[in-house]
C-alpha cells in the first residue's frame, strides 16, 4: 500500500506528482489550474472570510470524512453571516506514513462536497511532517455578502423565535462511537447548509441571527448568542430534537446531547411573525426536515436583570440555567 | 399513581422538613439537569453527598499521579475529568504542560492497545471510582495477564459506599433518607444497603437516572420517611436486582480486597474501598498511603459540602475565586460535583 514519505513534502518532483495526481484532478477549475502563487478572483463589495483547521480522528467515520467535514465547516461559517460561499483554500499537513489511497478518498469527498456547496478550491498547499500517518487540513473560505444583509450574533430581539434545523448531537455521538469502538447506526450530520440559508434569504424571511451548532453543542451556542444579543432566551426541553439512538447513547455514557457538537445544524433566530414560514422553508430543504422551533427570546420587561441567560424549561416543569460547555464533553466514570 | 399526582404531592408537601441525600454523582448531575429541586416543596431538601468519585479523591492521590506522569518511561492514562482536578500544587493537565505524560481514554480497555504498541513505557491507569467502575478494572488486569503485558499498572482510589454512609451517620449527618445509587446497585444488588438501613433505622430508595425515575424514587422515599419505614425500596427494577451482578461481584472478590480508603473531608474510613489483593499487587503503582488532603485554597469547603454539612453557597470561594473555569476544589471540576451543578442552578 502506497504511503506518504518525507520526499512528498520536498517541494521537488515527488511533491509535484502528488499535487497533480491527488489534488489537481479533484479540484480542477480555471483558477486553480493556472498554478499561480496566488489566485486572482472576482469579488464583491463586501466579502466574508473565515478560516478553520480540521484535526478529527478517525479520518473517515459513518456519514462523512475529514474532507467533507472541512468543506462543510468552512462554508457553513460563511453562510452564518448571510454570505454566499464562493472560494476556499486548503492546506494539507500530512504525516509521514499517511495512506495515499485514503488521501485520495478524502480529496474526492472534499471535491464532491465543494461542488454540492457551490464553492471552488482556488489555492492549496501540502506539507509533509514526521509522524504516524495523520492527515490535517486547514482551510480558508471567502464568500460574498449580498447588499442589505445584516445577520449577526448580536441581533436577537425580544419576542424572536429560536429555530434549530434538525437533531442535535449526531456528529459528536458518531465520532465518540468510533473512538470507543461502540457499534451502532448513528451517522454524522456533516452537511453544507447553503440551500436552507439562501432559501430563507430569497424568501425575505426576517433573519436576525444564524449560528451553526458545532463544538460545545446547542447549549453553548445559545448562551453565546444570548450574551452577544444581551437578551434572555427561553427554551423548551421537550422541543429539542434528538435522534432516539443518540439520546440512548448519551444516556448510557452520562453525556448531554445539548453539549454535543454537530457539523450540519444551525440555530436561526427570526422575527416572530416569520417563524412559521421560516420553519416550512427549512423543512423543505435537504438537511432540514427535522427543523423545529425550540423557544423564544424573552419579552423585554421579563428580563431586566437576566439578559444573557438561557433558561431551559424541563419536561417535568423545572428550570435550568444553561451555561457554556466547561472542560470537555466526556463520558462519565461511574 | 400518575406522574402528575406525584409531582403535585412533592411540590405541595407541607409536613416536617425532610432532608434526603443522594450519594451518586450521576444523580447529582441529573437532579440539576432536569430541574428537580425547583419542583420540590421547600420542605423537601436534596443534599449531595460523597458520590462523585473525582470529588472524594484526596490531593495525595492526584500528586502521586503527577509524580508518576513525570517519571521516565511512564505514562498516566485517565478519564478526562480527572485531568483538571487540582492536586496540592497543580493539576495533571497543568503538569502535562510541563512535560508530564498523561493520556485521556474513553475506556480502561484502551490501555491494552497502548501497552502493546509501546512495550518500553509503563502505562499507569488512574483507577478511580465506586463499585460500578471497579469490575471494569478487573477485566483490564485479566486481559493484561492473559496477554502477558507487564507494562500496565493501576493507581487505585476505589471506594465502596456502605461504610462512607455509616461514617456520615456516625458523624452527625442530619439526613432522613438516602437516594441509593442505581449504578452501584446494578453491580452490588439493592440488598447491599439493607444492613445499614436497619442499623441506622433509615430508608433507602434505589433510583434510575431519568427525570421520572428520580421523581418516583423521591416520592417513594418521602413516603417511607413519613411512614417511618426502614429498609431498601427498589425503584429501578429494570436494571437492579436484589442480589446484583454475580459475575461482576465474583471478579471483584477475586482481584480486590477491602481497604481503609481515604475520602476528601472525611479521612480514612475502615473498609470503605478496594485495593488489589497481594497476589495481584504487581499491577499496583503505589496506591497505599495516599491519605492526606492538602487544599489548594485553605478556604475551600469541599469536605463539609461532601458530608452535607455545608452547601456550595456557604463556601466563601463559591462562584468568586472558585468557578468552573478556575476550580479551587474538586467539587467544582466534575460535572457531577455539587458546586459545579449548583452553578448551573444559580439564576433560577
Amino acid at each position: 500500500m502506497e504511503k506518504i514519505i518525507m520526499e512528498h513534502g520536498s517541494g521537488g518532483r515527488a511533491t509535484g506528482e502528488l499535487i497533480q495526481r491527488i489534488f489537481e484532478n479533484a479540484f480542477s477549475n480555471d483558477v486553480l489550474s493556472q498554478m499561480e502563487d496566488a489566485a486572482v478572483i472576482p469579488g464583491g463589495e463586501t466579502i466574508a472570510m473565515t478560516t478553520d483547521s480540521f484535526v478529527v480522528t478517525p479520518l473517515e467515520f459513518p456519514g462523512g470524512d475529514i474532507g467533507r467535514l472541512c468543506v462543510c465547516g468552512t462554508v457553513n461559517d460563511l453562510l452564518m453571516r448571510g454570505a454566499v460561499p464562493k472560494y476556499m483554500t486548503c492546506g494539507f499537513i500530512l504525516e509521514e506514513g499517511a495512506d495515499v489511497a485514503l488521501l485520495k478518498r478524502i480529496v474526492a469527498s472534499m471535491a464532491e462536497t465543494a461542488q454540492e456547496a457551490g464553492v471552488i478550491v482556488v489555492a492549496g498547499d501540502t506539507k509533509v511532517i514526521e509522524g504516524n500517518g495523520g492527515i490535517y487540513i486547514n482551510t480558508t473560505g471567502v464568500g460574498i455578502v449580498p447588499k442589505g444583509i445584516d445577520i449577526k450574533a448580536a441581533n436577537a430581539k425580544p419576542g424572536d423565535r429560536i429555530l434549530v434545523s434538525g437533531n442535535v448531537g449526531d456528529h459528536h455521538a458518531t465520532i465518540l462511537s468510533c473512538r470507543m469502538e461502540i457499534e451502532n447506526s448513528i451517522t454524522s450530520d456533516n452537511a453544507p447548509l447553503g440551500e436552507m440559508v439562501s432559501a430563507l434569504i430569497e424568501n425575505k424571511i426576517d433573519v436576525h441571527v444564524l449560528r451553526d451548532v458545532t463544538r460545545g453543542g446547542l447549549a453553548t451556542v445559545l448562551k453565546e448568542l444570548a450574551q452577544s444579543s444581551k437578551q434572555q432566551f427561553e427554551i423548551e426541553q421537550d422541543a429539542i430534537p434528538v435522534n432516539p439512538m443518540v439520546r440512548d447513547f448519551c444516556g448510557l455514557l452520562g453525556l448531554d446531547p445539548l453539549y454535543m457538537g454537530n457539523e450540519g445544524k444551525m440555530v436561526a433566530i427570526v422575527a416572530k411573525e416569520d417563524a412559521d414560514r421560516a420553519l416550512e422553508i427549512i423543512r423543505s430543504c435537504k438537511y432540514g426536515e427535522n427543523a423545529v422551533c425550540i423557544g423564544e427570546v424573552a419579552a423585554e420587561d421579563a428580563q431586566k436583570k437576566t439578559a444573557g441567560n438561557v433558561i431551559l424549561k424541563t419536561h417535568i416543569g423545572g428550570r435550568r440555567n444553561l451555561d457554556i460547555l466547561q472542560g470537555e464533553g466526556l463520558p462519565r466514570i461511574c | 399513581m400518575e406522574l402528575r399526582e406525584i409531582t403535585e404531592y412533592l411540590s405541595q408537601y407541607s409536613g416536617p422538613k425532610i432532608r434526603l441525600m443522594e450519594v451518586c454523582g450521576s444523580h447529582t448531575a441529573a437532579i440539576s439537569k432536569y430541574g428537580i429541586r425547583q419542583i420540590l416543596s421547600d420542605q423537601i431538601e436534596l443534599i449531595s453527598g460523597p458520590g462523585c468519585p473525582v470529588c472524594v479523591t484526596p490531593t495525595d492521590y492526584i500528586d502521586r499521579l503527577i509524580t508518576l506522569a513525570k517519571e521516565e518511561n511512564t505514562c498516566v492514562v485517565t478519564f478526562g475529568d480527572l485531568l483538571r482536578v487540582p492536586g496540592s500544587r497543580q493539576s495533571l493537565s497543568e503538569a502535562k504542560g510541563e512535560g508530564a505524560k498523561a493520556k485521556m481514554v474513553y475506556s480502561p480497555m484502551n490501555v491494552l492497545k497502548l501497552a502493546k504498541e509501546d512495550p518500553n513505557t509503563t502505562f499507569v491507569f488512574a483507577a478511580v471510582g465506586f463499585e460500578t467502575t471497579a469490575p471494569i478494572y478487573t477485566l483490564l488486569i485479566e486481559e493484561a495477564i492473559k496477554e502477558g503485558l507487564h507494562n500496565i499498572k493501576l493507581l487505585t482510589a476505589l471506594k465502596t459506599m456502605p461504610m462512607a454512609i455509616s461514617y456520615l451517620m456516625e458523624h452527625g449527618a442530619d439526613i432522613h433518607g438516602f437516594i441509593a445509587p442505581g449504578h452501584v446497585c446494578a453491580i452490588t444488588g439493592s440488598d447491599y444497603f439493607e444492613k445499614i438501613a436497619k442499623k441506622y433505622q433509615i430508608p433507602f430508595a434505589v433510583s434510575g437516572f431519568q427525570d421520572e425515575e428520580l421523581l418516583v424514587a423521591i416520592y417513594g422515599l418521602v413516603k417511607m420517611v413519613e411512614n417511618h419505614k426502614v429498609g431498601v425500596e427498589n425503584y429501578y427494577p429494570s436494571v437492579v436486582e436484589p442480589q446484583g451482578n454475580l459475575i461482576a461481584l465474583e471478579k471483584l472478590e477475586h482481584y480486590f480486597m477491602p481497604y481503609d480508603a481515604a475520602w476528601r473531608g472525611m479521612g480514612q474510613i475502615p473498609d470503605s474501598g478496594f485495593i488489589l489483593r497481594p497476589e495481584f499487587r504487581c499491577f499496583d503503582a503505589g496506591s497505599t498511603g495516599l491519605n492526606e488532603d492538602h487544599k489548594k485554597n485553605k478556604a475551600c469547603r469541599c469536605g463539609d459540602i461532601l458530608m452535607g454539612k455545608a452547601k456550595p453557597k456557604d463556601c466563601p470561594l463559591f462562584h468568586t475565586a472558585c468557578n468552573p473555569a478556575h476550580p479551587q476544589g474538586a467539587c467544582m471540576v466534575s460535572y457531577e460535583g455539587s458546586c459545579f451543578t449548583a452553578i448551573q442552578e444559580l439564576s433560577n
